[in-house]
């Protein structure tokens, strides 16, 4: 076996899987954030010069893929699976940027929670010895998820001041069996939590339980500690969200302190007018796939725990008085040459 | 003075909806539909034409108004043909309103494009 | 080890909701409050000219009240397409929203949005469905009202 399942929830993944390229693509308003110099593109306007934000959104997907591949000197064809999702119905914009890719495609739904949803699935098969390179990607898009999930765009709602802005961008990465030194060490793969949040303008309320019991799974079936990272963040809890997370782990005696950040708050600048911060699958996959894996190559830190959230918010299940439920995916990322 | 009255009534029909979007879960929809049906139940019962008189466009503007005109169509038209004049008459005093609501959003629709 | 997350954290539901509550930031009441009084008001300040503007020319105030609704639905429209209505609207939120610009803004809003679905099953079809319900609930709201008052 060369991944051992720990407890209900952890696999460590024992046959080395590797964390290899990336490629991050920022969209104008992520591109005046602190974290920009980390992302490879950075695009000057929403819509791409496409006919709609959908297909902008498919653009950014299939650049950030292509960038990626570029890097590791791969063709599609060289990589064993292609494991997307995005949050659009049907994952429509994986499903179209799979046709670039004449690979197996595994679409997966987890919300804001794809990026380590595709991490740990593909960790798992490359350990698992079925394959050796996978390509993972997911995006969001400001203008597309508005339009689905709340208003038209151009429609005048104030917006709440605790509500947060989906991020517009896409993370593609490679992962192998063989390009050290940033390797995924072991996986945690949580499960639906629904405390009967009901907010659709602040899913980071209804996500905080799950990103909280995720990590909760992970030390406890992994024995380790906050402490043994150095670094500690979660997909898209927004402040809220953040400090509701900070406040549940406390009750079970974990003191996450400095270490513990969130995607979502590290991606604008408060004057960027964001109300409680960043929230989409580009959360997540800007900040780890740009500042968060740079920062490991180089050995600016050893080891990383990202806890991507996902809402599994549904507007039809809102109206008809259902509670958002969410979930999180815990996966541990750890610069080999420095243990 | 009747632009100050127009002001006045005009915000407060205005400070009313933001303290409903603000305090309440309802969403604006419901907020909205709130405005008009309650401008049609204080037109039926005479109020909101007296309010009108009043303040001038400060009642006329909020989109209460808009129930208030249908609610008075169908009441004029039900006096003068009987209990028909209610379908017959509704929309006698709102269709420039509807009209200029559809042609003008289709045309904005046609010309310009979404920016997000 | 339980796994059920209410387990975990020894919390139910509703102490959760109460800590969301406590944390959640609260909304600059008074800000809002005095920013949708001023544009409201001045909106419909102009208004008045506008009525004042036409039964100079000869209309009652009543009919007045006609091209002064038409020319802020216009108004409202033009904003909207031009992608300022929601600009303005972040300040002045109900003051945009409750004057009939907030309805000519819902219709444009959706026939906008929904225009690259075509313009039969995009912009024709999508058009209402955020002002629908205004429609639909006025008119019952009529219905009922102008029955009882013919029956009276």
């Amino acid at each position: 076996m060369s991944a051992a399942k720990n407890g209900a929830h952890t696999f460590s993944i024992e046959k080395p899987v590797y964390l290899s390229f990336t490629g991050a693509i920022a969209g104008p308003k992520e591109g005046k954030g602190p974290l920009a110099p980390d992302y490879d593109v950075v695009k000057q306007d929403l819509k791409l010069g496409q006919k709609s934000f959908e297909k902008a959104e498919r653009m950014m997907m299939k650049e950030a893929c292509d960038l990626a591949l570029s890097k590791g000197n791969y063709r599609p064809e060289d990589l064993d699976y292609f494991i997307a999702g995005d949050l659009l119905n049907q994952i429509t914009v994986s499903g179209y940027s799979a046709l670039n890719y004449p690979i197996p495609f595994l679409g997966i739904y987890g919300a804001c929670a794809n990026l380590t949803q595709s991490m740990g699935l593909g960790a798992l098969l490359i350990s698992g010895g079925y394959g050796e390179r996978a390509l993972l990607a997911t995006s969001s898009h400001n203008c597309s998820a508005e339009r689905q999930y709340r208003y038209p765009t151009e429609y005048g709602f104030q917006k709440p001041c605790h509500a947060q802005w989906t991020v517009t961008g896409a993370g593609a990465a490679v992962i192998t069996a063989d390009v050290p030194p940033v390797r995924i060490t072991t996986v945690t793969l949580g499960e639906l939590a629904d405390l009967g949040m009901r907010d659709p303008a602040c899913l980071g309320t209804a996500m905080a339980p799950a990103a909280a019991a995720a990590m909760v799974y992970h030390f406890e079936e992994t024995g380790r500690d906050p402490s043994f990272y150095d670094a500690i963040v979660s997909g898209d809890l927004g402040q809220v969200g953040k400090e509701l997370a900070i406040d549940l782990l406390f009750r079970r005696g974990y003191n996450v302190g400095d270490i513990y950040n969130d995607c979502g708050t590290m991606i604008y600048y408060p004057h960027q007018q964001v109300n409680s911060g960043g929230s989409g699958c580009a959360a997540s996959a800007l900040v780890v796939l740009g500042n968060l894996f740079r920062r490991l190559s180089q050995g600016e830190i050893n080891r990383a725990l990202v806890v991507a959230t996902g809402a599994m918010h549904s507007p039809t299940a809102c109206l008809q008085g259902d509670s958002i439920p969410a979930l999180a995916y815990a996966v541990s990322l750890e610069n080999e040459t420095s243990q | 003075m009747e632009y100050l009255l127009a002001f006045a009534v005009g915000g407060l029909f205005c400070v009313i909806g933001q303290l409903l979007f603000d305090l309440t879960p309802w969403s604006p929809g419901h907020i909205l539909t709130g405005f008009v049906v309650a401008g049609g139940i204080l037109g039926g019962v005479g109020l909101y034409d007296r309010l009108i008189e009043f303040a001038g466009a400060g009642a006329a503007l909020p989109i209460s108004s808009f129930g208030n005109a249908l609610v008075k169509g169908a009441m004029a038209e039900a006096a003068q043909n009987g209990i028909i004049g209610v379908l017959t008459g509704m929309f006698e005093l709102t269709s420039a309103g509807i009209t200029a609501a559809i042609i003008f959003g289709f045309f904005a629709a046609v010309i310009f494009n979404p920016r997000g | 080890m339980s796994k059920k997350v209410e387990d975990i954290f020894e919390i139910s539901s509703d102490e959760y909701q109460q800590m969301v509550e406590q944390k959640k930031p609260r909304p600059p009441l008074g800000k809002n409050l005095l920013l949708a009084f001023l544009s409201g008001g001045f909106l419909a300040l102009v208004g008045q000219l506008i009525i004042n503007f036409f039964t100079g020319l000869g209309f009652t105030p009543s009919e007045a009240a006609d091209p002064m609704v038409a020319i802020f639905i216009f108004l409202g429209a033009l904003a909207t397409g031009l992608g300022v209505f929601d600009k303005i609207s972040h300040y002045t939120g109900a003051g945009t929203a409750i004057p009939v610009t907030g309805f000519a803004n819902s219709i444009t809003s959706a026939a906008l949005e929904f225009k690259k679905e075509g313009l039969v099953t995009g912009v024709g079809s999508k058009m209402f469905v955020l002002a629908g319900s205004v429609i639909v609930f006025g008119v019952v709201t009529a219905l009922i009202i102008g029955v009882i008052s013919a029956i009276i």
